[in-house]
């Protein structure tokens, strides 16, 4: 695990942080590189979406061992844009396409041979 | 730019080679492509091949298997495009023939997978996805495959066994091909008990990944005269890119890259999908072939499940695909693959095919992709009598 790889993801990781362009609305997820264009501001997403697709992983990757089986998702954020990331605090069951998630921050991966623990954003099912 | 011919072609069988390195693997696939040509004529050497660093615990490729071939002192060096390096390897010993460059060149694909453990294979697959906002919560490629799997079935309205006749096929031809690693037949029932791997991806629409090597001698038209052999002509050739991460794209049901280069390749060659008589697609999973059948436009949008139903994908189909048992019934060679198609489809336009032999196929399609949906290469090859 690279600690300063982490710490420049912090604004995403932690606090959903992407850009919305003050001229025409539209909002991006991950932050990228303004270019040219004056106009995206960096702001904190509502952190709310729902679920575009789904799978439950039995085969994991090294690093997520202690997770398995674990479900990921493609999330629609209210927002507009879309990313990946794991479902938490809910069974296979109960996740459909379309379910409305909100994020919550949560260990990301094991500690690995140096022991630092990663948090990021995972999503739940929306407690009414 | 010149004519470039296809003068050889051969792989190892696809297993577990436990006592062979790497390099043994290249040398064996080196020497029965050129099937008798002097090696010292090879004026360089293109190696496509994703994971040789991780999995294979050696990277600067190029030297590592020139001076392991006994061609130290050529030009050789790695291309790497995740699961499309074998095709751009392809691409990069076409361009050096093409441009004149040199008039005889190799290329070989080659991966050695087993030494490590699932876990490690895994994580270095999915080093082909964005890494930081993709594998590293967790994303696999074969989760990524099954989530757009899951759409697809909730899209078109499909069951979820609608993408059985892939590997159904892939299996029926891979049992014909004496260098598959899996050479038995699967049918849809056992398919809808398989265990799962990635929901709803179970274990017999899931590609093995395995050790292999293959290569391809490619020419100059003056070395093809001379030297006789097999004459397959690359008519077309081209690569393009997609957003890295999955999520970035507005429609992910559609491949643009795949799109993109097919309507290259296809221009150049003067040729349109209509004269196309046998397919190689990147299918490690049927979603896969389903996705690339659509985004090239050999079928219509959400048509692909039930033109591999209808036996539209078998030898005798309008698009005969995976006749050497496809990435899931030979294995899958990751960044050896886009070569492995290739010495499929030349076996297939020699008519060398046996039992999955695609009657008179003169025109064959190869298409490889990495990561998911993110770089596709593909390549058009026409028999010249």
């Amino acid at each position: 695990m690279d600690l300063a790889k982490h710490w420049r993801l912090k604004g995403a990781r932690y606090r959903l942080e992407g850009q919305r362009n003050s001229a025409t609305g539209e909002y991006r997820f991950p932050a990228q590189d303004a270019g040219q264009d004056p106009n995206w501001e960096t702001v904190a997403l509502s952190g709310r979406g729902e679920v575009w697709s789904f799978s439950v992983l039995r085969q994991v990757p090294s690093g997520f061992e202690e997770f398995a089986p674990y479900p990921v998702a493609l999330i629609k954020l209210e927002e507009g844009p879309m990313l990946t990331a794991q479902l938490t605090d809910c069974s296979e069951e109960e996740i459909s396409i379309g379910m409305p998630v909100e994020m919550v921050t949560r260990r990301l991966s094991d500690a690995g041979e140096d022991g630092l623990l990663v948090y990021g954003y995972k999503f739940r099912p929306v407690i009414e | 730019m010149n004519n470039v011919y296809i003068i050889g072609a051969a792989a190892t069988p696809v297993a577990e080679h436990y006592n062979r390195t790497l390099v043994d693997l290249a040398r064996e696939a080196f020497n029965k492509a050129l099937n008798g040509i002097d090696p010292s004529r090879v004026g360089a050497l293109y190696i496509g091949n994703a994971l040789g660093g991780e999995l294979a615990g050696q990277s600067n490729l190029g030297a590592a298997v020139a001076s392991g071939l006994g061609l130290a002192g050529i030009e050789a060096l790695r291309v790497e495009a995740a699961g499309a390096s074998g095709g751009a390897a392809l691409r990069q010993g076409y361009l050096a023939v093409a441009s004149g460059a040199y008039d005889l060149v190799v290329v070989l694909g080659v991966e050695k997978v087993t030494d490590k453990l699932e876990e490690k294979v895994e994580a270095s697959i999915a080093l082909a996805t964005d890494s930081d906002f993709e594998a590293a919560n967790g994303v696999t490629l074969t989760s990524q495959w099954a989530m757009l799997m899951r759409r697809y079935l909730h899209e078109y309205g499909y069951e979820a066994d609608a993408l059985a006749p892939f590997p159904v096929n892939a299996h029926a031809n891979g049992a014909n091909n004496k260098g598959a690693l899996y050479r038995f037949a699967i049918n849809a029932d056992k398919y809808r008990k398989a265990p799962m791997i990635a929901s709803p991806l179970n274990m017999l629409d899931c590609s093995t990944a395995a050790d292999g090597a293959a290569a391809v001698v490619l020419a100059a038209p003056h070395i093809a005269s001379e030297l006789g052999g097999a004459r397959i002509r690359i008519a077309g050739s081209a690569l393009a890119s997609d957003s890295l991460a999955l999520h970035a794209r507005r429609d992910p049901l559609h491949f643009a890259a795949a799109q993109r280069s097919t309507a290259a390749a296809l221009a150049q060659a003067e040729l349109s999908l209509s004269d196309i008589d046998v397919l190689e697609l990147t299918d490690p999973h049927g979603i896969a072939a389903a996705i690339a059948l659509e985004s090239c436009g050999f079928v219509e949008r959400g048509q692909a499940a039930r033109h591999a139903a209808d036996g539209g994908i078998s030898p005798t189909g309008s698009t005969p695909l995976a006749t050497g048992g496809g990435y899931k019934a030979r294995g899958d060679l990751l960044g050896a693959s886009g070569v492995y198609q290739a010495v499929e489809l030349v076996r297939q336009l020699q008519g060398e095919a046996g039992a999955s032999q695609v009657a008179d196929a003169k025109v064959a399609f190869a298409q490889c992709i990495g990561g998911v949906g993110t770089t596709a290469v593909t390549h058009i090859f026409v028999k010249e009598a």
